[in-house]
């Protein structure tokens, strides 16, 4: 099949960026579509022009590095996929496909198609987990876990990281991210304890980075790989308003 | 070269309690002195970082990619081993050291088997407590499976996302510590050289991959938890940037690289489509504890699966090993799979594909319980082939998957660079020839939360080490090194990209070194990879500049290493003349293609040393002791 | 930065404000819809029904200052979250797709200035009763039909209602999740709440100014 493609195309950070039009031909349709990106790199790398800047590493979805605004959809068209999942069978012979980054003030472009994410990171380590240091903990089996429980659990610790949610929301907010986290290790026994702390802790660095508020648009979940529940969010709003009145300092 | 792999005396249950209790400690205050540098944040890496830093010590940790928490490790499904014997169905410390030798044929150390085996127990207990969501019973207990060919129940799994639940874990642990401030994360930063400085290492020069600035950091102790080399063959499971760069530069520094051509083949893979395909999908061996594996029984037989009668297809896994059947172990099932496709019988357009089919299993538990038990697989596998696994049975083929070689490491997990400890996949130590599924992630934790932060007090409590500062002489030096490596790259402006060089390479190594090798094939590839390397040199192109984010010139170095590390690789097949585990030499086979070891010559390990880049390098030899168990024939009929 | 301060710092504690300040208007147009149907019963029986709020001054100032303030730090919230939110995407996609949210939920913005402008002018018309000569603190029904006879002042009602039904469309449902009513078993129930509430509602308020444009009510 042919395709065209536009691209967003930036120097570096601070730099100015643009759209610049690419033709893909004869793409095969089992190809995925950072397969097809890699075609196409190739080809401009022997026509001596510098190869599109994309993020992707593990090309099976899990690691939550590839992370592209396809025709305006983080991740393009299919549910519950990331891009490097996608396959060029959902696309029409002829079809003009825009390619940009995740756009977010909390996001800034490293180049072309590639983002900087460490927000996520800095988010998580204001308090994204149980404190608990290695040795010293009770046998696996000590505390019993509903089976529910550990399943909502995980339901929630499937996130991928990838910025998706952020990149969805016409607030660029993180909520989604966030309240994954928070849920992940809420609901369970070992992290109920540092709960409320926890809520504070994340949505104030979450602000600090300059992620936009929430207005339950619901973009997020529609765009996540691992369609993350909107009740994460609710319950987030939950442990904070409770964290928020039970907190000592008034 | 030295090769005392510095293992405890005493009976093998005793050996690591014994240890811990003679090391010498660091003095709580002197902690924070000492500053160690850990290249990686996979499950090794960053469960290393985090405890040595809970430790006191002040620890700097880099990845190359842009967080912590996408470590490859992340992409591991079917589970974790640990011999909790929950389900009481025998299982022990010892009957996990027993299945952890046996099935690396031979070829493992005893002595850190055992103490992987023991330490399994803790790092249950360690992940659960920091939140890991296992799987669980309607009771509340964790829930277990059997895995890759163990005869008991002892795999903890989350989903089919293990090695993302224990990694989260692992990396929220790590950023609780950057949080304190006790760790410094370095991502998209990637590990040029080792820095060497009397004889010990004491530090890495890296490449900022944002800004393109070569830079070094400097330390007491260097960690490299770097993963493997699985991608010496281009198409593999691992991760598109998983490479060989950072053990490869320690190699050329005086580390010795043991048993680089013990690399596992995964039976259970989506076959490749097409040249341009960048990587390949795992699916999880637990698909094997339900589908059957077969081929139609005659050759060029190109009919439709459903055509095919009962009578006219081959179970051949069931019928060559009655007792294992479909659940037959790696190495086995991959080689019986290659078999069948020479023999002309694979399935799917480029006959290189076996079916797996669940049509009985389906019958028999009904379509719900399969569902339940592999939807998200079978989902997976319908997006990448857009094939119905319900209906039609799914193709497969074995792909480079893991590779037990890496560098050589004592019991304390140092390497022959004194300083340079090295932990997780970039090792050699635990798993022999063949690595028994779902023993990875037991290894890398085991060396990352247990092992590494007590031996590395020990080095550091009997090391005197005075501080370097950032104008020596050495590390000037080796920052100018990586800087004209990197720029050669871009000077050589030829016609071909690095991939297509890398393209070539892995061809030929799947060829010649890949599942089943022979004298000729690696004599040929010995040939064939110095002209590749040359043409390389030649006529790479790399565009866009060392100064700034540039993926192109990052892929050109890796591809640069594999082209050298290669060699190594057929050089080690060619040397042991023998077949065990990963791997298997055609000459050394019984009559019904069993791989025959040669206990005599080869029960030991082959470590390779660097002598300079145009005399061939020395192979030394570290003997493999077993006193507590008997080299049996491994026999899975 | 402390409690309440760290609280209504925060984009949660913002929210979570407007939903309660919201709730207090859902409460009020409820119960003031309810009271504007009496107008169908007759002058006299909403004459009364006003008269009656008017009589008891706690009531009635307690009611208006509870109503302001909602207002106030409604907007106050509403504007500060808006701007953040504005300055959270510095660069705009080429092509973005909205394939999850409601109309409603992205109106939220300009529906809620509509209704302020709406409130002031409404306030001005039929209680300070300045904008119009002709105006009569007891005969409210009186001024109903005097004002909203005009085409283009009953026209201005109808748009408002509109705006009305959009935001509490999304704001009902959304005020769930902001106050963190997690249980997915409420889910559809908080969704036919929402609706019923912004279609009941603004409908009920349009009748009158229909009525009196299509001269049913005189
Ligand atoms: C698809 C798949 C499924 C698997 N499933 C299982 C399973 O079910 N059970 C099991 O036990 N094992 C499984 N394995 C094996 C297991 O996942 C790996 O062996 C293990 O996770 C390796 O962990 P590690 O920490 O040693 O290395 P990795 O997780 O690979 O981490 C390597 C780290 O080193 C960094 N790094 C590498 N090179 C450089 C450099 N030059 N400079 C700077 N940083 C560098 C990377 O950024 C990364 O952070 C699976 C493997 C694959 C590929
Ligand atoms: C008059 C000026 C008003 C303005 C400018 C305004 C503005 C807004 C905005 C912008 C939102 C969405 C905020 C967000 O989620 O980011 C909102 C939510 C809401 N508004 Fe208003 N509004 C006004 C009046 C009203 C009135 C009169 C009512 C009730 C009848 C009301 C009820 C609500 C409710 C219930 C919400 C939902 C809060 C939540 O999502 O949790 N608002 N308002
Ligand atoms: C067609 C629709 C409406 C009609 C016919 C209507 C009618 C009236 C009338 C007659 C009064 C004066 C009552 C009196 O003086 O005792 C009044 C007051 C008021 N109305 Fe409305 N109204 C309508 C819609 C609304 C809406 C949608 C809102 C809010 C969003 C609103 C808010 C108010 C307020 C705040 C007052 C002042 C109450 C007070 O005296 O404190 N009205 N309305
Ligand atoms: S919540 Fe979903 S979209 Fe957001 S980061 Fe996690 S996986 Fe990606
Ligand atoms: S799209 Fe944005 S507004 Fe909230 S519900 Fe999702 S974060
Ligand atoms: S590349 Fe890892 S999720 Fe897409």
């Amino acid at each position: 099949m042919n395709l065209t493609l536009r691209v967003w195309r930036q120097e570096a950070a601070g730099t100015e960026g643009r759209m610049v039009t690419y033709p893909a031909n004869d793409i095969s349709p089992e190809m995925s579509f950072l397969e097809m990106l890699d075609v196409v790199n190739e080809r401009l790398n022997d026509d001596g022009k510098e190869p599109i800047a994309f993020d992707s590493d593990c090309r099976e979805g899990i690691c939550g590095m590839c992370s592209l605004m396809i025709n305006g959809q983080p991740h393009g068209p299919m549910k519950g996929t990331a891009t490097c999942q996608l396959h060029m069978r959902t696309f029409q012979d002829g079809d003009t496909i825009v390619i940009e980054p995740w756009r977010a003030k909390a996001f800034p472009v490293v180049r072309d198609l590639v983002v900087d994410r460490s927000a996520f990171d800095r988010v998580i380590e204001a308090g994204g987990f149980i404190s608990v240091s290695t040795g010293g903990v009770p046998d696996a089996n000590e505390i019993l876990i509903p089976k529910d429980t550990a399943d909502t659990s995980m339901d929630a610790a499937s996130c991928i990281g990838c910025g998706a949610c952020v990149a969805a929301c016409p607030n660029a907010s993180a909520m989604l991210f966030t309240a994954a986290k928070v849920t992940h290790l809420g609901v369970l026994p070992q992290g109920k304890l540092e709960r409320h702390r926890r809520a504070l802790n994340l949505v104030a660095q979450m602000d600090i980075e300059g992620f936009g508020g929430c207005t339950n648009y619901g973009e997020c979940h529609a765009a996540c790989p691992k369609e993350i529940p909107l009740d994460t969010i609710a319950r987030l709003n939950r442990d904070y308003l409770l964290a928020s009145v039970s907190s000592p300092e008034i | 070269m030295e090769f005392d792999a510095k293992i405890p005396d005493g009976p093998l249950a005793d050996k690591w309690q014994r240890y811990q209790f003679d090391m010498k400690l660091v003095n709580p205050a002197n902690k924070r002195k000492h500053k160690v540098i850990v290249v990686g944040s996979g499950l090794a890496g960053a469960s290393a970082a985090a405890t040595m830093a809970e430790l006191g010590y002040r620890v700097q940790c880099l990845c190359f990619q842009d967080s912590s928490r996408r470590a490859h490790s992340i992409a591991a499904q079917g589970g974790i081993n640990a011999a909790k014997n929950y389900q009481n169905d025998g299982d022990s410390v010892y009957r996990l050291f027993y299945d952890t030798i046996k099935g690396g044929d031979f070829r493992g150390r005893e002595a850190n088997t055992y103490r992987l085996a023991e330490i399994s127990v803790a790092i249950i207990d360690q992940c659960v407590a920091q939140g890991v969501p296992f799987a669980r019973e309607y009771g509340g207990l964790l829930d277990n499976r059997s895995f890759g060919g163990a005869q008991v129940s002892r795999t903890f799994y989350a989903r089919g996302q293990t090695g993302q639940q224990l990694l989260l874990g692992a990396y929220q642990a790590l950023a609780r510590q950057v949080g304190r401030g006790a760790v410094e994360m370095f991502p998209r930063t990637e590990m040029l050289d080792i820095i060497v400085i009397d004889g010990r290492a004491r530090g890495v020069v890296v490449r900022d991959l944002v800004t393109g600035a070569v830079r070094s950091h400097l330390g007491d102790a260097v960690v490299l938890a770097t993963g493997g080399y699985s991608n010496v063959f281009y198409l593999s499971t691992n991760a598109l940037g998983c490479n060989v760069t950072a053990t490869w530069r320690a190699y050329k520094r005086g580390a010795a690289f043991a048993n680089p051509c013990y690399t596992q083949i995964h039976p259970t893979c989506i076959p490749v489509e097409g040249d341009y395909q960048s990587k390949l999908t795992l699916m999880s061996e637990s698909l094997r504890n339900d589908g059957r594996v077969w081929v139609p029984a005659a050759q060029g037989d190109t009919r439709a699966s459903a055509d095919i009668p009962e009578s006219e297809r081959d179970y051949y896994l069931e019928r060559k090993y009655p007792s294992f059947g479909n659940l037959a172990p790696r190495d086995i099932s991959s080689r019986a799979a290659k078999e069948v496709t020479d023999e002309g019988r694979g399935v799917g357009k480029n006959g290189l594909g076996v079916y797996l089919d669940f049509a009985d299993a389906i019958a028999r538990l009904g379509r719900d319980t399969i569902e339940e038990r592999y939807g998200n697989l079978f989902e997976m596998y319908n997006r990448i082939t857009d094939e119905n696994p319900y209906s039609v049975p799914m193709r497969i083929f074995p792909a480079p998957h893991y590779t037990m070689g890496g560098l050589w490491v004592d019991y304390n997990l140092m390497s022959t660079l004194p300083g340079l400890h090295i932990i997780g996949e970039a090792n050699f130590s635990d798993h022999g020839a063949n690595r028994l599924g779902a023993s990875a992630l037991m290894q890398g934790l085991a060396d990352g939360y247990f092992i590494i932060p007590s031996t590395m007090g020990d080095y550091l409590a009997r090391t005197p080490l005075d501080p370097i500062a950032s104008d020596h002489p050495a590390v000037q030096k080796t920052e100018a090194d990586v800087g004209r490596r990197t720029q050669r790259l871009l000077d050589v402006n030829g016609t071909r990209s690095a991939d297509s060089f890398h393209r070539e390479l892995g061809r030929l190594m799947w060829d010649k070194c890949g599942m089943a090798r022979n004298d000729a094939g690696l004599r040929e590839a010995l040939e064939r990879i110095p002209e590749i390397r040359a043409e390389f040199w030649r006529d790479v192109r790399v565009l866009g500049s060392a100064a700034s984010f540039n993926q192109a010139l990052e892929k050109a170095g890796r591809v640069a290493d594999f082209l050298e590390f290669s060699e190594l690789m057929c050089r080690d097949a060619l040397e042991r003349t023998e077949s065990c585990g990963g791997h298997f030499r055609e000459e050394y086979q019984t009559a019904e293609g069993e791989a025959t070891r040669d206990d005599e010559h080869f029960a030991h390990v082959a470590a390779w040393e660097y002598s300079g880049a145009d005399s061939s390098p020395i192979r030394h030899i570290e003997p493999l002791a077993f006193e507590n168990v008997d080299l049996a024939v491994r026999s899975y009929k | 930065m402390t409690g309440v301060g760290r609280f209504y710092g925060s984009t949660i504690g913002k929210k979570i404000v407007m939903a309660v300040s919201g709730v207090v208007w859902v409460g009020y147009v409820v119960v003031h819809m309810s009271g504007n149907l009496l107008a169908y019963v007759g002058p006299s029986a909403i004459n009364d029904w006003a008269a009656f709020l008017k009589s008891t001054l706690p009531l009635l100032w307690g009611t208006r200052i509870l109503l302001v303030v909602a207002l106030v730090v409604h907007i106050h919230a509403a504007y500060s979250l808006k701007q953040l939110d504005r300055l959270s995407r510095p660069v705009e996609y080429a092509k973005l797709q909205h394939p999850a949210s409601t109309l409603a939920s992205r109106a939220m913005g300009w529906g809620g200035v509509l209704l302020l402008v709406f409130l002031v002018y409404h306030i001005l018309e039929l209680t300070v009763g300045v904008v119009h000569p002709a105006f009569s603190h007891t005969d409210v029904y009186g001024n109903l039909v005097s004002y909203l006879s005009t085409w283009w002042i009953g026209l201005f009602y109808l748009v408002a209602m509109v705006a009305l039904a959009g935001h509490l469309y999304h704001g009902v449902w959304s005020m769930f999740q902001t106050v963190g009513v997690t249980n997915p078993r409420y889910d559809r129930l908080r969704r036919t709440v929402a609706t019923l509430v912004a279609i009941v509602v603004p409908v009920g308020f349009a009748s009158i100014p229909l009525a009196i444009l299509f001269g049913l009510m005189r």
